[in-house]
């Protein structure tokens, strides 16, 4: 292994560019003759579109156009589309209404776009915005499952009769219901999973350019997944043939999910710019990132636990409500079904499970998956009960799970997954250690003595990477396939470029894709180009999200290094007149075994461009490609200790000890690794002591900018406690599992029970605010 | 249209702008210094942190007109040459940034922390200055580390090292 191979605590080679203020984001791109454009957004939850002047706005300084949704539909752009069919119990598919990128006749949700201004500058955009004279009918509006569900609720889409998009089921009803009468312990919970903004720090923004002359197009876009965003503009919303579509995502500030969708801004952005001529910019402010980001999270549950009188877990029941906001976005369907439901085992042997799922529409923007997309809904659900189920029995919470625990792999569930491997109780040995749990009783007095409340709470998360195989997949109704796409080119001088279907938007590619390659090739990192992000560069990809870049990205590259390999090896063996089988690389020589024989890789890629020498029939030239689709999921898991004191006078709360114990299989570089988990136990602990979306009952977002939702901030945070613990996933080539959602994913139950076992009191709900935490220590209604 | 000039990075500039023209929109649009970033509309995210005159300064909160006249750093202006100024070289050392959109107002940040309080921060003092910056992606950790380890650098003379 080499100084930049796997294992490494490389540091990362993209960071020059970021730290010296030299990244390239969309915003950043500049076009000869670029115009801007400014949505003319609704203010109503829910209104028909009755008329819209633009004569005024056309009138002012720099304006170029005013596009309505009426001109888009009458050009034939099409509806949004959602990627993945999923089936109601009755075997009915879901029930869609349509979802146009500017809104002809109805808008449903407050920011929903009816109009756009094209004009030289960006203020003069915003200010025509402001002239164009809409006229709305209002509707009455529903924002919770609630209210859409009730007999008299607003309809949102005709063809979804009670705002139910769908009734969706998985598992053995018969066999729950069986071991729940047989049960000897039933606990029953109410559990709501808060809706929650991704708010990744770049905003999106598009910049489209249209080339009249070789009638192409160009789009810039904050994107997770450049070539999905082609095929869907090409296939579906008929913008471009895809031959005459170019998806650039360059750097891209973070992305959590929210950023793998085709948005309503990018299509009209492209349609515009052929329509007037001239290429347009979009960037989002932050109130609009808000407004029209897709949303995470937003589940109402009901969850019962069946035991038997050895507190071994029978059967689990569920019945969730998902609210999917007013349109149904591209991955939406699946977030609460396959990505959910399939996770509701954990880390635990559950004989029977039966869950069922209602996607709702309601008037507000749309939800899709964020940072770990349903699994940590099923975490957060599961760990909710096992430590209410461990405190009903008076039981140590550890020793509830130890004994409940999956001990041997490969574990079929009775929700679809078969786990391949892992060792749950090494990662909560590994957490007690380090939290030293022992010691708790006594910390806890100590607090007490200062006068705060102190609670400690566990999490065994397990979560499901790299979503496949294809083949699967697209038997449960998605409409992509799930693998990737790697070439691998080796110059004549001997220096690698990498091109990759994966995306980085953060996750530091550049380095750890490059120390794969001097692992294998024994050459530097810096000898190593990684390509991503243009699809006139790469052929095709996935993108990256759920955290399936290096389980299933880098596998693309694992095999086609193979190949590059073994052709390099029979020009080796040619060129040193030995055997092929002899042939073995090692710090970047090709040598003979058992000789002294060798080359430098460089003069072997050399030979292979020369072509002077090669054996007899091989064509010159050395680069390989690959399409790599994975078996299985890979199962990442662990345990999080989160300890928390309160204040009982003002009721916050401080995150005094927070331990992470994680199994992501092989890592590549445990730096980056730990970075993704920090960032991710962020998130998580945002959601369960800060972050929440809050609607009015008319359907105004009342947290729509960064002074009320609120955002960790670095005050909020203690530092992390990271452990490892690892079983190689034995699906891929390199045994990774995958790092990106964990801490997403693990965190929000472990804060929640830390909370609840400070104060005593079980009935506590994301976000756990000071205000909420002061009235449940205080016996008062919180105050929500 | 306003003239407005000032001297960013050590070089003089000047551009013509509305007078409503934000100090981050100038930087960026008039001066093509794009790696000061916009993250919110409210003043509450940081990514736009530039040097005014020396002090740390959201320049989406001030009018290039109310620059004009001052010397501005931006974070294209912070290295010397090739070499990296310590904050930054400690932001990479101790993986401070993930996807760098908040990065460079988190430097700069930073500087103007250490230049304040010297080599007496400590994690808390840290933790509560960087109040005015949201960094999405890396849980603040490594920043923090990042930090305190730059501010303990510039403290010590190269020959102690
Ligand atoms: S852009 Fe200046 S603080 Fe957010
Ligand atoms: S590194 Fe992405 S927001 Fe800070």
């Amino acid at each position: 292994m080499g100084m930049e191979g796997i294992g490494q605590r490389v540091v990362r080679k993209e960071d020059k560019r970021f730290i010296t203020g030299k990244g390239k984001y969309t915003d950043d791109v500049k076009l000869v003759g670029m115009t801007h454009a400014h949505f003319v957004r609704s203010p109503h939850a829910h209104a028909k579109v009755v008329s819209i002047d633009s004569a005024a706005a056309l009138a002012m300084p720099g304006v170029i156009a005013v596009l309505t949704g009426a001109e888009l539909v009458a050009d034939r752009i099409g509806n949004l589309i959602c990627g993945w069919m999923v089936h109601s119990k009755d075997g009915s598919p879901m029930k869609m209404g349509a979802y146009p990128a500017m809104a002809p006749e109805t808008v449903r949700y407050v920011g929903q776009a009816v109009a756009v201004v094209i004009a030289e500058t960006k203020n003069q955009a915003r200010d025509a915005a402001e002239a164009v004279a809409v006229e709305y009918e209002e509707l009455p509006a529903a924002t919770t499952v609630a209210a859409a569900l009730a007999p008299d609720a607003p309809q949102l889409h005709p063809e979804a009769a009670g705002n139910r998009v769908y009734e969706w089921s998985i598992g053995d009803k018969a066999a729950t219901e069986a071991a729940f009468s047989g049960a000897a312990h039933v606990v029953s919970m109410d559990i709501t999973n808060n809706r929650l903004v991704p708010n990744p720090m770049e905003p999106r923004s598009a910049v489209a350019n249209y080339d009249s002359g070789d009638d192409a197009l160009t789009l810039w876009t904050t994107s997770q997944n450049p070539h999905v965003a082609r095929l869907v503009l090409s296939a579906f919303y008929n913008i471009a043939p895809e031959h005459k579509l170019r998806v650039i995502a360059p750097d891209v500030g973070g992305g959590f999910g929210s950023k793998i969708y085709i948005y309503p801004e990018e299509i009209v952005c492209l349609w515009a710019a052929r329509k007037v001529n001239r290429p347009i910019k979009w960037t989002s402010d932050r109130t609009e990132a808000f407004l029209t980001d897709a949303h995470g999270r937003d589940h109402i549950s009901k969850a019962e636990m069946a035991f038997d009188a050895d507190h071994k877990i029978l059967g689990l029941r569920v019945h969730t409500y998902a609210n999917f906001g007013a349109y149904m976005s591209l991955f939406s369907s699946s977030v609460p079904t396959y990505l959910y439901a399939t996770l509701l085992s954990g880390q635990y042997v559950i004989p029977a499970i039966y869950a069922e799922v209602d996607g709702v529409y309601t008037n507000t923007v749309p939800v899709d998956a964020y940072r770990g997309a349903g699994r940590p809904e099923a975490t957060y659900l599961l760990e909710r009960m096992m430590e209410t189920a461990a405190r009903q029995f008076g039981l140590d919470p550890t020793d509830l799970r130890r004994k409940n625990f999956i001990t041997s792999f490969p574990y079929q569930t009775p929700v679809i997954m078969t786990y391949d491997a892992g060792d749950y109780n090494a990662s909560l040995d590994a957490a007690l250690k380090a939290v030293d749990y022992a010691g708790f009783p006594a910390r806890k007095a100590a607090a007490a003595a200062r006068g705060k409340l102190r609670g400690i709470g566990f999490s065994c998360y397990i979560e499901a990477c790299g979503i496949a195989p294809s083949k699967a997949v697209g038997s449960l109704g998605a409409g992509v396939g799930l693998w990737e796409s790697a070439e691998v080119r080796v110059n004549p001088v001997g220096t690698v470029e990498v091109l990759t279907g994966s995306h980085s938007h953060g996750q530091g590619h550049e380095t750890t894709f490059a120390q794969l390659i001097s692992e294998r090739l024994g050459i530097g990192i810096d000898q190593v180009s990684i390509v991503h992000g243009d699809t006139d560069k790469v052929q095709f990809g996935m993108g990256t999200y759920g955290s399936r870049s290096g389980a299933v990205g880098m596998s693309a590259i694992v095999k086609a290094m193979d190949k590059v390999e073994a052709k390099a090896r029979k020009i080796a063996a040619h060129l040193m007149e030995a055997a092929e089988g002899d042939i073995v690389i090692e710090g970047g020589e090709f040598k003979v075994a058992g000789t002294d024989k060798k080359m430098p890789f460089a003069l072997v890629a050399l030979a292979a461009y020369t072509g002077h020498n090669l054996p007899d029939g091989m064509e010159p030239g050395l680069k390989e490609g690959a399409f790599y689709d994975p078996t299985n999921f890979t199962f990442p898991a662990g345990t999080y200790v989160c300890e928390v004191e309160i204040d009982a006078d003002t009721g916050k709360t401080e995150v005094v000890n927070f331990v992470a114990a994680d199994d992501f299989g092989r890592m590549i570089n445990p730096m980056i690794v730990e970075g993704q988990v920090h960032g991710g136990l962020a998130q998580g602990i945002g959601q369960a002591l800060l972050e929440g979306t809050v609607y009015s009952d008319d359907g105004q977002l009342m947290t729509a900018s960064y002074m009320d939702y609120c955002m960790p901030r670095a005050d909020d945070l203690p530092s992390f406690d990271l452990h490892h613990t690892t079983t190689l996933c034995p699906g891929n080539p390199l045994g990774i599992k995958g790092c990106g959602e964990a801490g997403a994913i693990g965190s929000p139950p472990a804060v929640i029970n830390a909370i609840t076992d400070a104060i005593g009191h079980n009935d506590m709900s994301m976000p756990a605010t000071p205000a909420k935490v002061w009235a449940a220590i205080h016996g008062r209604a919180a105050a929500e | 249209m306003t003239t407005v000039s000032m001297t960013v990075n050590g070089r003089q500039v000047s551009a013509d702008v509305e007078d409503r023209t934000l100090l981050v929109d100038y930087l960026r649009n008039a001066i093509n210094l794009t790696g000061t970033h916009v993250g919110c509309d409210t003043s509450q995210c940081g990514a736009c942190v530039v040097h005014v005159d020396g002090r740390a300064v959201k320049s989406c909160t001030m009018l290039a007109v109310q620059a004009s006249g001052s010397a501005v750093t931006t974070i294209e202006g912070l290295a010397t040459g090739d070499e990296l100024h310590p904050v930054q070289a400690a932001f990479r050392e101790h993986h401070g940034l993930q996807c760098g959109f908040c990065t460079p107002g988190m430097i700069m940040t930073a500087v103007d922390m250490i230049r304040r309080h010297g080599g007496q921060l400590d994690e808390a003092t840290v933790r509560h200055e960087l109040e005015g910056n949201i960094c999405r992606c890396t849980g603040y950790h490594n920043i923090v580390k990042a930090i305190l380890d730059a501010a303990a650098k510039m403290q010590m003379p190269a020959a102690a090292e």
